[in-house]
């Protein structure tokens, strides 16, 4: 006979007491379970959908100059006259450690022209990059090619153009295959060209004015990728774009604080369940536990049985509530989501977190029953034989 | 030399003016291997004397010496372990643990003993022999008949061969035949040398012990 023995042919005998102690404790890891399992499918499925939109990432020349425009206003003396980066170097990002991470580098080459008596920007883009670069993009039209532009809408309204026109740059007539629809950016007063074309109209072969990067982020972090690349031009200056990387890490802490809050609440209920239920059991058992007393049980063995108890329906508590907490969200997050494409996958850690949980939670909780089990006077509960 | 040696003991209740004496200055000694019985009517304070006796419930006043072991100068702990070593308690309403079979109940105190789990076994079913229950080790309390669970919660008492067994109404839940057989029980214990010290009614059971307390009041009224 041992100590663990008593303790389960108790539990096996108080079926229903000890099944109210597992059902609530299985409630509370699943719940928690189920809550950060989907929380972090959906911060992953968010985080993925945030990266695809849009460069974190700017690579520019290093200047001197400190920049003289606001929110899209020129103050004046903004030159692009600035030394540019060699296009050929950009190449020297996919050798980065975090390489894997990128996914998409976007150059870009400025230039001011004049068009039909306006003097306008010109920007030459890797429309491939482009595309998921600035997955917003809505072309009235199509991309150019060679010897045509894409113009923005602002551009568009005010040289009174449309697809199908042509405007003529240095010398050279090109065709409007596209137009922008509206973005709200400064996009919307560019004319759109292919790198190639803007590297020859702007006589700058092979150099760029600056580079997008979109950088997939969830496993590193921005800074680390911001120091390799760094490091990959040293002639360049390279800086993430702090609004959106804030943006998104915002996002991730609000969801995460609301996922502890309700686990949070949720575990103290469960530790609720135990602790009530647990000091019924024991009042239940007075006399059983002043027999122990009378025939020579110390107080830690008779709180031993209290804690082996709770341990074991605990412990079953973790493994059932993660299973069920894991399967639970797999199937909450076909009704709570539009995506089908959340991966939902087996945690070790959240397993392993959960069963430690559900062990430390159901102890902490037979602490108190524990010790007023252990306090029963052997003669109060001799008088109750 | 006396084995036992009680001292002025007194158990009073309650504070002020409400304080109850269960029991006031009883003295008494008793040798290793009596048998000895305390007697009186209900409220008398035989209960609360072989609480104190069995190390469960501090006297207000006096000394319990057994073996020359000051029993409430111990600390609560050392009492618990005092209470495995030397005593045996033989409860009036058997009080078996349900759930565990007969073999199980009887190897209760040698739980916290460090032994080989045979041994444990080796002993518990040696008590069961000695009470005739043997073959009914593996049943369970419900199982069994009232006088069956008596001799069961002697074969606990004894199991850890405890050189004293205290019995509160050993025999008040049985039959007449069933209770001149759990006393032939204990008188045997007692032959083996084991120190009983009885609590009981019975004029019949009293009959089996070598010396009576007589309690009256809370006070000792007899030295038989």
């Amino acid at each position: 006979m041992t100590l663990k023995e008593i303790a389960l042919k108790n539990m096996i005998r108080r079926k229903g007491k000890a099944a109210f102690i597992l059902a609530g404790l299985i409630i509370g890891v699943t719940t928690v379970v189920a809550v950060i399992s989907m929380v972090e499918a959906m911060t992953s499925d968010i985080n993925a959908k945030l990266e695809k939109y849009g460069a974190n990432i700017l690579v520019v020349p290093k200047t001197e100059n400190l920049s003289l425009t606001y929110g899209g206003l020129s103050l004046g003396g903004v030159s692009f006259e600035m030394e540019e980066i060699k296009e050929k170097d950009l190449e020297q990002i996919s050798s980065i450690k975090y390489a894997r991470n990128v996914a998409a580098v976007g150059p870009l080459v400025l230039g001011v022209i004049n068009v039909n008596a306006h003097r306008v920007l010109l920007a030459g883009v890797d429309f491939e990059a482009a595309g998921i670069l600035k997955p917003w993009w809505r072309i009235n039209g199509t991309q150019p090619a060679e010897n045509s532009v894409l113009l923005g809408a602002e551009t568009a309204r005010v040289m009174e153009l449309d697809i199908g026109g042509t405007i003529e740059i240095k010398g050279r007539r090109l065709q409007v295959s596209g137009v922008l629809e509206p973005t709200g950016s400064q996009d919307d007063q560019l004319v759109f060209v292919r790198l190639a074309t803007a590297q020859s109209l702007l006589d700058k072969p092979g150099r760029i004015s600056m580079a997008e990067v979109a950088a997939l982020c969830t496993a590193c972090p921005i800074e680390e990728m911001v120091k390799q690349i760094s490091q990959a031009l040293p002639g360049a200056k390279v800086m993430a774009i702090q609004q959106v990387v804030k943006g998104r890490m915002e996002t991730l802490s609000q969801f995460k604080k609301l996922s502890y809050g309700v686990s949070a609440v949720v575990v103290l209920i469960g530790s609720l369940v135990v602790l009530v239920t647990m000091m019924g059991s024991v009042r239940e058992r007075t006399q059983e536990i002043g027999i122990f007393r009378a025939i020579g049980f110390r107080k830690k063995h008779v709180m031993w049985i209290v804690f082996i108890e709770a341990g074991i329906v605990s412990g079953l508590a973790g493994i059932i509530g993660y299973l069920l907490g894991f399967v639970g969200t797999k199937i909450a997050l076909r009704f709570f989501t539009e995506s089908q494409t959340i991966a939902v996958p087996l945690n070790l850690e959240l397993a392993g977190g959960a069963f430690l949980l559900a062990v430390l939670v159901g102890l902490a909780a037979s602490i108190y029953p524990a010790l007023m089990a252990a306090r029963l006077d052997p003669n109060v509960a001799l008088r109750a034989l | 030399m006396s084995y036992i040696v009680a001292e002025n003991l007194c158990k009073h209740y309650g504070n002020g003016n409400g304080v109850v004496a269960a029991i006031s200055e009883i003295s008494f000694q008793i040798k290793s291997g009596e048998f000895v019985g305390i007697m009186g009517e209900s409220g008398a304070g035989k209960s609360t004397l072989l609480a104190i006796m069995g190390a469960m419930n501090a006297p207000t006043v006096g000394s319990l010496t057994v073996d020359e072991i000051d029993v409430y100068g111990l600390r609560p702990e050392q009492r618990a372990d005092f209470r495995r070593e030397f005593l045996g308690f033989v409860f009036q309403s058997f009080h078996l643990i349900p759930y565990l079979t007969v073999v199980e109940n009887v190897m209760l105190p040698l739980t916290t003993v460090k032994a080989p789990r045979q041994d444990k076994q080796a002993k518990a079913r040696e008590a069961l022999s000695q009470v005739g229950l043997l073959d009914k080790s593996h049943r369970l309390p419900s199982q069994i008949s009232g006088g069956e669970k008596e001799r069961v919660a002697i074969a606990r008492a004894i199991v850890n061969e405890p050189p004293i067994l205290l019995a509160d109404e050993p025999t008040g839940n049985l039959d007449t035949k069933t209770t001149g057989e759990v006393m032939q029980l204990l008188q045997g214990l007692n032959a083996g040398g084991t120190t009983i010290i009885m609590v009981t009614h019975s004029h019949e059971c009293a009959g089996y012990a070598r010396r009576i307390l007589q309690v009256s009041d809370g006070k000792l009224v007899e030295k038989g």
